[in-house]
């Protein structure tokens, strides 16, 4: 399973067995759903602005442990990060996932997930969860999903 | 049964212990894993083990090869050519129609139909006969366990023209159609009874003899869905006395892009067509035009020619094999599968009954998600399928978002489930570490 330790690393597996902030945000002004119908994953992404600061951010939704350890970490890195920060990192990280180019400083923990692109069936399971909280910032109604053109 | 009466050990070259009377197999069967050129390769560094047969099995040589002999020696167009390749192919692809006729059992060859697949055959029996049979009130009945292609058009049929959906309902993990319901869901309202042969998610082989006859007895035209049996058991449409039957090429040996819809001849006299084009006509005026017979009527535009006919060579194959061998084969593999699954894989979850069912078994790990499954079988070389396998309604009722899906055929061998086995230990231990 050497490969395999590139995707599954211990602090994927660390997030998906234990994830973070995975409950209901009561507070939450701002709600994302994702889903892959492909493989029926699905994600809801609550986030609670207080002007342009995401003051909290939470998750639920069932998948696969890429799927679940993404949007754990995702939470923990969003938290207290500025609408347009966040805009970055969530760039970042589409880059991070679909390419394995880990630009320097802001992604920490979330390099976690570079193993990622070397499974191109896998990609779409990390990025999930990141185009639902995208969409709740950005106030959208409708669902993230995995079947668009630029995934 | 002389076919069987000669016996060799079976592909591994292995001698089975004590088990040849209840397993004998002709001399096709030797060396059979030699017939199929792609599973002799390796997988990220180990032995391909392909375990996703319900979603397409693998192609004999014999049958790539008559996709090649067809295209360097016979290649023309069908019907209404003159010259001599053109002869040619319309004597092949006709041929295959006959070929066809015979492997299932249909009265004469006019009641084949080649199709895309059994969605493409299903949506033509929803557009044609049940745009033009069903109305409002009446009821189009299913189980709980189709594949949504065999869902998907009736709903759209029943949008159409106003129909009503009912549901045979499924028992629990083992799968089995609750037939004590049956009486209540089949009623005089319900014109059509569409069900699957087999389960691509279960595993179960349905009583459809008995289906077939409960609904002819309450009027209901009947749709078999043999996607996962055709290739894997007998079928004969006039034992079965269904009213239409739908396969595809691809899951019984043959290419992808062709399939059957069998249906008796005095429904499809009856039927419009569903597609207009060439060759489906026997006269065209500019305002109007009038339909040639069933098979053609049907059969809009340039056929796929040479599948139909590899898919005839495929026929060819599974019977030289004999396909209640290749039944009882899939069923021993099953079986020997199911049992070791449940006792050597702590806490598995396994769908589907442990015995008389086909070769698809579906699975759960406790805390592993099927794409992580998936994902590490394949680093071991051992092809599987994660997901809701198109069967979405049916997982959520079985409270599942998806599951694991290992599907044997005729090349499988008992070396391939200790090498399922072993990956699937070896997935646990790394997820509990």
């Amino acid at each position: 399973m050497q490969d395999l330790t590139d995707l599954y690393q211990s602090v994927i597996l660390d997030h998906n067995r234990r994830p973070r902030n995975y409950r209901v945000l009561p507070q939450a002004n701002r709600v994302g759903h994702g889903d892959n119908p492909l493989c029926g994953d699905k994600v809801t992404v609550y986030v609670q602005l207080e002007g342009d600061r995401i003051a909290g951010i939470s998750f639920q939704g069932s998948g696969c442990a890429i799927s679940q350890a993404s949007a754990s970490l995702m939470t923990v890195n969003l938290k207290g990060k500025t609408i347009a920060e966040a805009e970055v990192i969530a760039a970042d990280m589409h880059k991070l996932i679909t390419t394995g180019a880990v630009d320097e400083g802001n992604l920490s923990d979330l390099a976690a997930l570079a193993g990622v692109h070397q499974f191109p069936a896998r990609i779409k399971c990390a990025t999930l969860s990141w185009h639902a909280a995208l969409n709740a910032i950005k106030g959208e109604a409708t669902a993230a999903t995995t079947e668009k053109p630029e995934d | 049964m002389d076919r069987f009466l000669s016996r060799s050990p079976v592909a591994s070259g292995r001698e089975r212990e004590g088990d040849e009377n209840d397993f004998p197999m002709n001399k096709a069967w030797a060396n059979l894993r030699d017939d199929f050129p792609v599973l002799h390769q390796q997988v990220n560094g180990h032995p391909l083990v392909y375990l996703d047969n319900a979603a397409t099995s693998h192609k004999p040589r014999c049958v790539i090869n008559a996709l090649a002999q067809f295209y360097e020696r016979d290649n023309a167009n069908v019907h209404r050519g003159i010259h001599a390749l053109s002869n040619r192919a319309t004597a092949a692809y006709e041929a295959a129609r006959e070929r066809s006729a015979r492997f299932l059992g249909a009265a004469s060859a006019h009641e084949i139909i080649f199709t895309a697949g059994t969605t493409d055959s299903i949506n033509l029996v929803a557009c044609s006969w049940g745009g033009a049979n069903l109305g409002r009130g009446d009821v189009i009945l299913l189980t709980e366990m189709e594949h949504h292609s065999n869902m998907v058009p009736w709903q759209l049929l029943a949008r159409r023209t106003g129909a009503r959906l009912r549901y045979v309902p499924v028992l629990g993990d083992e799968g089995r159609l609750d037939l004590s319901q049956l009486d209540r869901v089949l009623t005089p309202e319900v014109k059509l009874f569409a069900f699957t042969h087999v389960s691509n998610t279960l595993g179960v082989i349905n009583p459809i003899t008995e289906l077939c006859a409960r609904a002819r007895a309450c009027g209901a035209v009947t749709v078999v869905d043999a996607a996962q049996s055709a290739g894997h058991l007998p079928i004969d449409v006039g034992a079965l006395g269904c009213d239409f039957l739908a396969l595809s090429g691809h899951k019984m040996c043959g290419p992808t892009g062709i399939g059957i819809l069998y249906g008796r001849q005095a429904l499809l006299d009856a039927m419009p067509p569903w597609r207009g084009g060439g060759s489906m006509i026997s006269n065209v005026e500019y305002f109007e035009s009038r339909w040639a017979p069933a098979p053609q009527k049907f059969e809009a535009g340039t056929p796929n020619i040479a599948d139909a006919i590899a898919l005839g060579r495929a026929m060819d194959y599974l019977d030289d094999l004999g396909r209640d061998a290749i039944a009882r084969h899939d069923e021993k593999l099953a079986t020997l599968a199911y049992a070791r699954l449940k006792a050597e894989v702590p806490g598995i979850r396994l769908l589907g009954p442990a015995e008389h069912r086909s070769g698809v078994i579906s699975f759960d790990l406790p805390g592993v998600h099927a794409h992580d499954v998936v994902t590490f079988a394949d680093q071991e070389g051992v092809a599987l399928r994660g997901g809701h396998h198109c069967n979405q309604p049916l997982m959520r009722k079985l409270g599942l978002a998806s599951t694991s899906r290992a599907s044997f055929y005729l090349y499988n061998t008992e070396d391939e489930i200790e090498r399922l086995i072993a990956a699937l230990r070896k997935i646990q231990r790394f997820f509990a570490g």
